[in-house]
């Protein structure tokens, strides 16, 4: 079993036995992050560029330890230190980086389209940490692995994703693994962050999260920004809060061992409060452990599939 | 040596000119630079054309000779942009899609918006291969804040005005530029897109959008932004022509105010009535990105269906150049816009003839008379003593959009390697061959 591609641009392509792949192998590396000399040679002589035009501390990190520990060589790029802000476009500066021998990037840009745009204008394998509002593939398989680790499937599974729809890859890239793995999906949110047409997701389409909760099994709950309220989107973080904050009380309607997440970062006290934000159904600090695997698994399978020329 | 009857003489042709009613075989006689006659071949004649040099007679046998097509909305870039094309440029781009006229948006730097700048654009075309009239500006800079000089602007040349790439936010600006256009009898072309509702969409709002997560540029923007210019149309007078529809709701729109008998008419372009947004996903290909953006099925047929009963009036195509290194980047990071005035002929045949929602005949007046009835234009008609603009195409040639063979200075088009049908033969600016294939 091989991934088609030799690229993973997002989920929405992305076949079950491929995401299965990703598990799989991600299981081992769980394994070799808790040895005590966390670093294996499989990726040695490979040169990784962490392409990263967007703020990011967690994927970034992820990314690099990930590749640390596959003994990769790693070179970071951030939009503020570099030529871009002398005007250079990404395609030359992807074209210039590349110049130096680099066989994998790992990109995140504002810029729906982005990672693909890179494909068609480099030689490397090509992985998305996040393309505008479009997909992050990494992250939904890591809260796939996540959920696949506490309960031993998805399949059946009742998951809701909570928060701006709208403005979330998080949820495309999950709402398309999920529903490709047979779990049941919903989302909810205010209905100014739903974008047009979301029902054609082919997912639960909720504005209560009271009914979006009711006989869930996993929450996953995205962070909400203070400039979705500043353009208007919704009058106060006080009212977002009281509408669709996660709390203990909302939990109760939650199957039994149900499940908290958040991909981070969080704003305590507005969309999650503390109390369930730490307590022990919450797998938030797992999710950042488990992305490093999932991560590793996805740098060691699509190294495999160099460039056929 | 006795100076020969005709210049030219375009022979065994069919000849379509809606103006006329007329639709069948005949030839086209061109002296001084105009239409003598059109008529089927008397001996007589056979016999006066027989001294003629043979390049002074063109073979149309099995194409057709219509009156040199008008196309009503172009960009030429030029003054400002003249690296993505000039007017020598555009209008050979014109010549070669088979256009003798091109109407030329003031979206420049610096705009349209005073006559020296019309003089200078019309100075520039004086050699072109194709006739150019200049669209001025509504408002000074094109900003919607102040009227820029109309009257002077209509004294240079002028044959409208608009604010094209932008929409006239405020509707007192536009209330008293329609008002004060009536004293020159000139329409004001809008480019109906509400600032507000689509503040940095890139694309249509729909599931492909949302799929894609990429901000939208709602219909209901374009149906919003029509229905108010319509209100005020009909309120102050004056004339209202409506660039670009998208929409099906906007059609509609229009459809309706003319049925009430506002004084509006409308264009459509080919990418309106040949693209869908689920198009822009599969390669992100930035020249796919124009505005108003391309839409869904249901609007694509809307449009369709208002050309065929006539609520759309012109075809136009839009052409908006943009530089290779300007489009060569992310989706949304690139310019709005695609070429087309050497793709539009060859889509009309392939989208609208061949489909059979247009007759040859139909699709001609959208790009003849029509046009020039709505600006008031010489032309778009081989009637007797009208300038010999005239075009032969070459009805059923197949072809395929190469980057390579565009005139335009331009290759940004969302139609490369498409199989078209349809394509322009001869193409004769003032009684001139200014493109044969």
């Amino acid at each position: 079993m091989k991934l088609r591609s030799r690229h993973l641009l997002g989920l929405e392509e992305t076949t079950a036995s491929e995401i299965k792949l990703i598990l799989d192998t991600a299981e081992s590396f769980r394994e070799i992050i808790e040895r005590p000399i966390k670093k294996v040679p499989t990726l040695r002589g490979v040169t990784v560029l962490n392409l990263f035009y967007e703020p990011s501390t967690r994927t970034r990190i992820s990314f690099e330890l990930a590749e640390k520990r596959l003994s990769a060589d790693t070179i970071n790029f951030s939009r503020a230190l570099s030529s871009v802000t002398k005007g250079e476009s990404l395609k030359d500066t992807v074209k210039n980086i590349e110049a130096l021998k680099i066989n994998m990037i790992v990109v995140r840009h504002a810029s729906t389209g982005a990672p693909y745009f890179l494909t068609q204008c480099t030689g490397s394998n090509i992985i998305n940490a996040g393309d505008g509002r479009h997909e992050h593939p990494t992250q939904a398989l890591l809260d796939m692995f996540t959920i696949r680790r506490k309960y031993g499937r998805l399949e059946g599974l009742r998951v809701v994703l909570v928060g701006d729809v709208k403005h979330s890859r998080v949820i495309r890239s999950n709402i398309w693994g999920l529903k490709t793995m047979g779990a049941s999906v919903a989302i909810c949110g205010p209905s100014t962050l739903l974008p047009y047409e979301v029902e054609e997701f082919g997912v639960d389409v909720y504005t209560h999260l009271d009914e979006a909760m009711d006989g869930a099994d996993v929450v996953n709950v995205m962070r909400i920004q203070l400039e979705r309220q500043q353009a208007g989107l919704f009058p106060s973080m006080r009212e977002y809060t009281r509408l669709f904050c996660v709390t203990k009380e909302r939990l109760k309607l939650l199957n039994k061992n149900y499940t908290i997440m958040h991909p981070g970062p969080m704003n305590r006290g507005v969309e999650i409060t503390s109390e369930v934000a730490d307590s022990s159904s919450s797998v938030i600090l797992e999710q950042v452990t488990n992305g490093q695997a999932v991560r590793m698994a996805v740098l060691y399978l699509l190294s495999g599939k160099q460039r056929e020329e | 040596m006795k100076k020969p009857k005709y210049d030219l003489v375009i022979k065994c042709g069919r000849v379509i000119d809606p103006a006329l009613g007329f639709g069948s075989e005949a030839d086209v006689f061109v002296k001084d630079a105009k239409i003598v006659k059109i008529t089927r071949m008397s001996k007589a004649t056979k016999k006066e054309i027989s001294a003629l040099p043979e390049e002074n007679i063109i073979d149309a046998s099995g194409k057709l000779v219509t009156p040199g097509l008008i196309d009503m909305h172009v960009h030429l870039r030029e003054p400002g942009r003249e690296d993505k094309e000039t007017i020598i440029t555009g209008c050979r781009a014109a010549a070669g899609g088979g256009f003798t006229t091109v109407c030329c948006m003031p979206n420049t730097t610096p705009a349209i918006d005073n006559q020296e700048t019309v003089k200078f654009v019309l100075s520039r075309a004086e050699d072109a291969d194709a006739r150019v009239y200049v669209v001025g500006a509504i408002t000074k800079a094109l900003e919607g804040k102040e009227l820029a000089e109309i009257g002077d602007l209509v004294a240079g040349g002028a044959v409208a005005i608009s604010d094209d790439g932008s929409y006239v936010q405020n509707p007192e600006i536009m209330r008293r530029a329609l008002e004060y256009a009536k004293m020159f009898d000139i329409p004001i072309i809008t480019h109906a897109e509400d600032e507000f509702l689509f503040a940095g969409g890139v694309m249509n709002e729909s599931y492909e959008g949302t799929r894609l997560g990429m901000k939208g540029r709602p219909a209901v923007g374009e149906v919003i932004a029509v229905l108010r210019d319509v209100r005020l149309c009909d309120f102050v007078g004056g004339k209202l022509h409506v660039a670009h529809v998208s929409t099906a709701g906007a059609v509609e729109a229009i459809r309706q105010a003319k049925k009430e008998g506002v004084n509006v008419t409308a264009e459509a372009c080919p990418h309106h009535f040949t693209l869908t947004d689920d198009e822009i996903g599969k390669e992100f290909d930035p020249n796919l990105k124009v505005n108003p953006p391309i839409r869904t099925k249901k609007d694509v047929d809307a449009v369709i269906r208002c050309l065929v009963d006539g609520s759309l009036d012109c075809i136009a195509s839009d052409h908006a150049p943009h530089s290779e290194e300007e489009k060569d980047v992310e989706f949304d990071q690139a310019p709005s816009g695609m070429i087309g005035l050497e793709t539009t002929l060859g889509l009309v045949k392939t989208q609208l003839i061949d489909k059979g929602f247009l007759s040859w005949a139909d699709a001609i007046r959208k790009m003849t008379v029509n046009p020039a009835r709505i600006l008031r234009l010489p032309g778009g008609t081989l009637e007797k003593d009208s300038v010999a603009d005239i075009t032969i195409i070459d009805p059923d040639k197949k072809w395929t959009v190469k980057k390579d063979n565009f005139r335009s200075k331009s290759k940004n088009s969302a139609f490369i390697g498409w199989k078209l049908s349809g394509k322009v033969f001869c193409t004769i600016l003032g009684g001139r061959v200014v493109y044969r294939s």
